[in-house]
């Protein structure tokens, strides 16, 4: 079996965002990268079932500059058996989709995992159109992924609950948690991944179909109004008649 | 031409959410000059279907087939690319679901359309390009984006626009026969569980939402009880479903859900950068922690600083006093 792990490069969650050129540009200074959480989730299901299914590969890819490479390294050391990166910078969804398509159309993947959202555009649409793109399903959001044979049974969150849904390789599955425990990637792990294969390839195509003009950042809170713990009533009376949220 | 807006329903009723996007898509439709067309392939009847024209639509195509019993993202792809097609629809406005959530961008592919996903406005149309409001950096920032391709498609956030039932319109109810693809139906669906009878927590109103502050599942009584008082759907931080104290989807934050209520109260909530990403965009959040210093006190509107277990039953009493 071939497994594609598509991974973001993006700032790690606790980064406080801010951005110069008169809000046009996202400021990279003192930013620590990572993999995106769902992607990191994708992975880490993506190795459970390469370990439990012997003559499995797993591939990690990403569309990205030179940049992301150590963040690529950490996929490597975690457990991916080789890597691709597209060389591009990532600013549109149906961008990245052809990039991530035209890998996946040549090498024939029989599952394609990818995170839910990346935690930077927040898009949740490459995986849809990656899926649409190949003519095979999408399943999303996918908190539990068993495979028997070539049939996958998966649980998918949806509003309020979840449901059980079977269908058979390939496709493409958005994950999120509990579908696996982040990997933390072992000395041995680390070590290796200097020395596994990370291929570079040229993007083809190139139409963009969004451009961001600008960013804007959400208006500053004005403190918090502390009410005594032993009057809740007042709080009961500002939500009703200042907030009017009651 | 006209602008197309997908409906979702529950019990046969129309998601609030649905009527929201039911709402942006009229105002779409008033600033180009055309009309609005709802599609359905729920269980709402014909009734509920023609009360969109309320909120804007002046025709609604209702998809019924067998198949359709449970919703998956394929068939709905070809819904929405044969209305489309018939209508000769340049913008498709969707409400963010866990349905929409794969049919928006498989539908934008198949279409080539221009994507705008998470949007918190009514998008400005200027000619051939629509500049959308997103929420980015999971709450932490927007941007506007500009969105080109003949056909555009945008999601909607939750309370991004406030559904108005007064656009006075008359909505016929027309049936849509699709021509499905063999590949539509290959998504076996085998059971569904769900909290019934339960406020769904993506739509609340009103959320109450505890930490690991409150010690053990036992706890949550009282924060049932608050939540009961106030209509409210109950929610946690990811340490309590990871613990498994709360089933997982009621988890909110960065890697959880995100929720936009008018009235969000976290108790026993520390407040990570991480929970606080997944309720930024409540329009009023009160927090109740014993420590004053606590990080959920810079995200919130009201605090009340104390004891969780001592104030809640007090809280809540005084809700139902001023009921
Ligand atoms: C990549 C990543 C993603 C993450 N995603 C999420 C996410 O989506 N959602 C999420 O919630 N977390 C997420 N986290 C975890 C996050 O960093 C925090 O660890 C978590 O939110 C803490 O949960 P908590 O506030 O319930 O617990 P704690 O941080 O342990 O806070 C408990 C609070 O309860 C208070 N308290 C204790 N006793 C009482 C009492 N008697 N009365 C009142 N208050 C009391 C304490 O003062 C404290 O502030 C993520 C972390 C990472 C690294
Ligand atoms: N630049 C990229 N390189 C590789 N995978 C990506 C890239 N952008 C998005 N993805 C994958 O697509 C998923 C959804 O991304 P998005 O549509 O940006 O929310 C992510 O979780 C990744 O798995």
């Amino acid at each position: 079996m071939k497994i594609l792990v598509c991974i973001t490069h993006v700032p790690d969650t606790t980064t406080r965002i801010t951005f110069t050129d008169n809000n046009t540009r996202f400021n990279t200074s003192g930013v620590q990268f990572i993999i995106g959480p769902y992607d990191d989730y994708a992975l880490a299901r993506g190795i459970e079932l390469k370990d439990a299914t012997p003559g499995t590969t797993l591939t990690a890819l990403n569309v990205g500059e030179a940049e992301t490479e150590p963040t690529i390294r950490k996929a490597l050391a975690a457990g991916a058996d080789d890597a691709i990166r597209i060389n591009a910078l990532p600013t549109d969804a149906w961008f990245v989709a052809e990039q991530i398509a035209a890998v996946a159309k040549a090498e024939n993947y029989d599952l394609i995992l990818m995170g839910r959202e990346s935690i930077d555009f927040n898009g949740g649409q490459v995986h849809g159109m990656v899926a649409e793109l190949l003519d095979i399903p999408c399943v999303n959001p996918v908190q539990k992924l068993d495979l028997t044979g070539t049939t996958a049974r998966i649980d998918r969150e949806i509003e309020g609950g979840h449901e059980t849904i079977e269908l058979s390789l390939p496709f493409v599955a958005g994950c999120q948690e509990p579908i696996a425990e982040w990997k933390i990637p072992s000395m041995r792990g680390i070590m290796s991944a200097r020395t596994k294969q990370l291929k570079v390839v040229q993007p083809t195509g190139g139409e963009k179909l969004t451009s961001v003009k600008s960013f804007e950042m959400p208006p500053a809170k004005s403190g918090v109004k502390l009410i005594p713990a032993d009057k809740p009533e007042e709080l009961v009376r500002l939500l009703k008649t200042e907030a009017k949220v009651i | 031409m006209s602008v197309l807006v997908f409906i979702e329903s529950e019990e046969g009723a129309i998601r609030k959410s649905s009527l929201e996007a039911v709402s942006c898509a009229f105002a779409l439709a008033q600033a180009t000059g055309t009309e609005l067309t709802a599609v359905s392939a729920g269980d709402a009847d014909e009734n509920t279907l023609a009360g969109l024209g309320a909120y804007g639509a002046s025709k609604v195509l209702k998809v019924s087939d067998s198949r359709l019993a449970t919703l998956s993202g394929k068939p709905v792809i070809s819904i929405l690319q044969q209305a489309v097609q018939q209508e000769g629809s340049k913008l498709v406005v969707f409400a963010i679901s866990s349905l929409t959530d794969a049919v928006a961008p498989g539908l934008a592919a198949r279409l080539k359309a221009g994507l705008a996903t998470n949007v918190v406005a009514v998008p400005e149309i200027s000619g051939s390009t629509l500049t959308a409001k997103r929420s980015i950096y999971t709450g932490k920032a927007f941007s506007f984006t500009e969105v080109s391709g003949d056909v555009k498609v945008i999601t909607m956030k939750k309370n991004a626009v406030e559904a108005s039932a007064s656009a006075g319109k008359t909505a016929s109810v027309q049936a849509l026969a699709v021509n499905f693809s063999d590949t539509d139906f290959v998504l076996k669906h085998i059971s569904t569980e769900k909290a019934t009878g339960d406020v769904l927590l993506p739509e609340a109103e009103i959320v109450v939402s505890g930490g690991r502050g409150l010690k053990g599942p036992e706890n949550w009584g009282m924060i049932e009880d608050l939540a009961k008082t106030l209509g409210a759907a109950t929610a946690c931080s990811k340490p309590v479903s990871d613990l498994n104290w709360r089933p997982h989807h009621e988890h909110v934050g960065q890697t959880g859900i995100k929720v936009s209520p008018n009235l969000y109260i976290a108790i026993g909530i520390s407040g990570a950068i991480q929970h606080v990403a997944g309720i930024s965009s409540s329009k009023v959040i009160v927090a109740i922690n014993s420590d004053p210093e606590a990080p959920i006190f810079k995200a919130a509107d009201y605090g009340i600083v104390g004891n969780a277990f001592e104030i809640v039953p007090k809280l809540t009493a005084a809700f139902k006093a001023a009921k």
